[in-house]
């Protein structure tokens, strides 16, 4: 179908974008890669008064290394994030986790931070960056902040981002030496929604887990995270994840399904951690 | 309460000016302002792949891109592909292997396949030219012979043959 008409603007900077927020007022709504607002929009599941165009704002694109951590602008797209030979070496998670997102076509107009502003639950990227650590930069009217990816996903589709707040980039910390991921995904055809997926990194005997498509959001196995650092076996993980997981069933599979499914990917995950990872 | 917008964009090499509504998407601008209908319009939220086309050289969805987004673009569609012949070796071994049944996705294929082809710098395996055109629906179901032809096209142009 086609979308419902629509105005729109088109931003220059982050702060520019903010302030046509502002200036626009109610309707307004910002446009990144817009591969899923805009199949939204077709559909008229969604309705914007005026779009703010995001994708041409230069500064909130580029993947550089920043100290101990890696910067990611909002704006780069998910195929220079798959390619990037940083992300590729310092950041395999994610790397690993590129070869399961969309198709080649969406990927090379989808955005990273569009993604993760989403927060559709079935998506890979925000599940990586609770498993990673990272930190939400965001800039809105109210002036520039840092959040925490711990506090970034509220439930189904809601973030912390307050009205008009822009993610403008994500801060990953790198890794540390001697770190373990792993990626494990459930779809039925390549690079569509998953039934279930887990991300994984593990730093000597500390874990962070994080499920999507598991429940209403990206969310950590805390029980299977402490279960892991206290010595649990893979299936002793797997058995307290399936058990203890917040699920929540979806079109591409039911609650018993995906909490089944829970503890399939916990334990192939920590077995495929380099050596195995039964303590 | 139509607000239209200009925008100024390169289609398959020509410069082209025109006024558009903010919410019509890129594939129905080429089909309905510059009848370039090689590009189709299936599903019209991304699934398909029938809309695809090259934008500044990277493949994108015709349907989830605007119009007025590919203002200082450039555009190439499978009209410009073929005109140029820089696809006529994939054309011809989808023609051959007899790849196309109703042809409806043939033109978002072709493309998709021009783009696979460009990046992989050797024969890609069944599986890889199945991931990558995972995105492209074909509804008469002729993945076999599609992959055959991707895979033809790619030895040929590897041993340097022109078929």
């Amino acid at each position: 179908m086609k979308p419902g008409a629509f105005g729109y603007r088109r931003a220059e900077s982050a702060e520019d974008a903010v302030r046509l927020f502002l200036e626009v007022g109610e309707g307004a709504q910002y446009l990144a890669g817009g591969q899923s607002l805009m199949a939204t929009l077709n559909f008229r599941v969604s309705e914007a008064g005026t779009l703010i165009d995001l994708t041409r704002i230069e500064s909130l694109k580029g993947i550089e290394q920043r100290g101990n951590a890696i910067h990611i602008g909002a704006l780069t797209t998910h195929a220079s994030v798959a390619r990037s030979s940083l992300v590729r070496k310092r950041l395999p998670l994610i790397a690993e986790a590129y070869v399961h997102v969309a198709h080649p076509a969406i990927r090379n107009r989808g955005t990273i931070g569009g993604s993760i502003a989403l927060g559709d639950p079935a998506s890979e990227m925000p599940a990586c960056m609770l498993a990673l650590d990272a930190v939400i930069h965001a800039n809105g009217p109210a002036g520039k902040r840092s959040i925490p990816i711990d506090d970034f996903y509220l439930g189904l589709y809601e973030t912390a981002l307050e009205e008009g707040e822009l993610l403008t980039g994500i801060e990953i910390p790198l890794p540390a030496e001697g770190a373990r991921h792993g990626f494990e995904e459930i779809a039925r055809r390549h690079g569509d929604y998953a039934m279930a997926g887990l991300a994984v990194m593990t730093t000597g005997r500390r874990a962070r887990m994080a499920y999507f498509a598991i429940s209403d959001r990206a969310l950590r196995s805390t029980a299977a995270e402490d279960a892991f650092v206290s010595g649990a076996s893979p299936a002793e993980c797997a058995e307290v994840a399936t058990r203890e997981m917040y699920v929540f069933g979806d079109l591409n599979a039911s609650e018993n399904m995906k909490r089944h499914l829970a503890g399939v990917l916990m334990r192939r995950v920590l077995l495929s951690l380099d050596g195995g990872a039964s303590a | 309460m139509t607000e239209t917008m200009p925008i100024r964009l390169k289609v398959n090499g020509e410069a082209v000016s025109a006024l558009v509504e903010p919410r019509q998407h890129l594939a129905d601008f080429l089909r309905l302002h510059l009848q370039l209908t090689g590009t189709h319009v299936g599903c019209e939220h991304g699934v398909c792949g029938a809309c695809t086309v090259r934008m500044n050289g990277d493949i994108v969805r015709g349907c989830l891109t605007l119009a007025v987004q590919a203002d200082g673009a450039e555009i190439e569609t499978i009209e410009g592909l073929s005109e140029s012949g820089e696809i006529a070796d994939i054309q011809a071994a989808f023609h051959r292997r007899n790849a196309l049944q109703c042809g409806f996705c043939t033109p978002g294929m072709l493309v998709t396949t021009s783009e696979l082809l460009a990046c992989i710098d050797r024969v890609p395996t069944r599986e890889e030219v199945r991931s990558y055109l995972s995105g492209n629906y074909c509804r008469c179901t002729g993945y076999q012979a599609i992959v055959d032809a991707i895979v033809e096209v790619a030895v040929a142009r590897r041993s340097g043959s022109d078929t």
